[in-house]
């Protein structure tokens, strides 16, 4: 017996409806394997380029410590990325064409990453604001409705933990150095605030694809609030660190139980997403060198298999 | 600014202008699916897949990327290809010679209270 179009879209709503996860092979209307695989695919995107500000940093960290922490940090972010793309394969995306469409620009990725990283300082607070942001973002997609993603989401942010609280503890370690070192840290700190809270996008009245995101249960909860959770969660880190963030206008509001904070610079964040932020084009040009050079490793080890086979 | 949004979980990316359909399969190495068994006394249990050329490399390539925490005593990996799954457009008459089968469950029987360790 097979279903027909509306037995099926009965189908795919009741099991969003009762809360119940889409898996592979499941039909679904063609809106939602597009927005999965636009989401899957930039978030892998996101994952691997992300590799690369603190990969910066690997051979001139400080201690022997420290680089055996970035390392196995950058190569978290790798084994993300690949987590990522094998959920989007489960919906008919290919790898090698995903990566083709990342290094040729149609597919993008997390603005954050086309910021620099101009000291060692910033690579702790991308651990503690950028993974704190990335971490708001990904709890709720744990229970994202597509399957392949939310099981790949547990397994992000469980490893999320561990970044955030080794920037947050290379922070402290400086912030406990000399008057040079707490400056680099409130200066990397002035750096990346408003970046981070750009990382949630654009306000609600002005993201009009989130109420059918939220209605087929890929996006839980709306920019705005994932935004506001963050600030909450940041202030009292940035009191126990001793550092301040750049907004005069961030206080206590008794009234609303939340934190106020000041105008995001929307041009800004339009401006880094169009291509214009300081490290776009050597993001993209590094990434795409990594693959060109990898080729004849791939086709090397295709060689070898094929000639096993034959053995 | 309604081509924007923070999908996903590194923030916000743009949404409109992005190709989303499935492309071409370009890839050069086979897929395969991985099972790990987290300790001794469990099942191997699907974690995700990936791709190698080899079922060495998928194996390599499995503890990498599957068990960099002590998640595995032992990986299973298998071509996607050599996988026969049931299709989910005929989930309910596939499953259907248990559906109607109450009698094999231990709550379908009515036992006294009083009546010990049953």
């Amino acid at each position: 017996m097979t279903l027909d179009g509306t037995q099926l879209q009965d189908q795919f709503e009741h099991t969003i409806e009762r809360d119940q996860r889409i898996e592979p092979r499941d039909w679904v209307p063609e809106g939602y394997r597009k927005t999965m695989i636009r989401q899957i695919a930039q978030h892998a995107h996101s994952e691997i380029i992300g590799m690369q500000p603190e990969g910066n940093w690997i051979t001139r960290a400080p201690s022997l410590r420290r680089k055996a922490i970035l390392l196995a940090k950058v190569q978290d972010e790798a084994g993300h990325g690949l987590y990522l793309y094998s959920a989007a394969a489960t919906l008919g995306a290919d790898r090698a064409d995903l990566t083709d469409k990342l290094i040729t620009g149609r597919q993008k990725y997390s603005s954050i990453f086309n910021y620099p990283t101009l000291t060692f300082a910033d690579v702790g607070v991308i651990g503690w604001l950028v993974d704190g942001a990335a971490i708001c973002n990904q709890v709720p997609l744990c229970r994202s409705s597509y399957g392949p993603y939310a099981r790949a989401m547990i397994r992000i942010c469980k490893e999320e933990s561990f970044h955030q609280r080794q920037g947050y503890e290379l922070l402290m370690t400086m912030m406990k150095g000399t008057p040079q070192q707490r400056e680099m840290v409130q200066e990397a700190v002035n750096r990346w605030w408003w970046p981070s809270l750009m990382m949630f996008g654009p306000p609600d009245a002005d993201s009009p694809n989130t109420a059918q995101s939220m209605a087929w249960k890929v996006k839980r909860h709306t920019n705005d609030e994932l935004r506001q959770r963050f600030v909450d969660m940041s202030v009292p880190q940035a009191e126990a660190l001793g550092v301040t963030f750049p907004d005069p206008l961030l206080k206590w509001n008794a009234a609303r139980g939340h934190y106020d904070f000041g105008p995001v610079d929307w041009d800004e964040f339009k401006n880094v997403l169009k291509g214009n932020g300081p490290c776009n084009t050597q993001r993209i040009a590094h990434r795409r060198r990594a693959h060109e050079d990898g080729a004849w490793v791939r086709e090397a080890a295709v060689a070898h298999a094929k000639k096993k086979e034959r053995e | 600014m309604s081509d924007l949004t923070a999908e996903g979980g590194h923030g916000a990316v743009p949404l409109e202008g992005v190709p989303a359909a499935p492309g071409p399969i370009k890839h050069d190495w086979p897929l395969y699916e991985v099972f790990v068994r987290g300790k001794r006394g469990l099942n191997h249990v699907h974690v995700g897949s990936l791709h190698a050329a080899d079922d060495v490399m998928a194996l390599h390539h499995a503890r990498d990327l599957y068990t960099r925490r002590n998640e595995g005593v032992s990986i299973w990996v298998v071509r996607a290809a050599d996988i026969t799954a049931s299709s989910p457009d005929e989930k309910d008459p596939f499953f259907a010679p248990s559906g109607d089968k109450v009698y094999r469950h231990p709550t379908f029987y009515d036992i006294p209270e009083d009546v010990p360790h049953i």
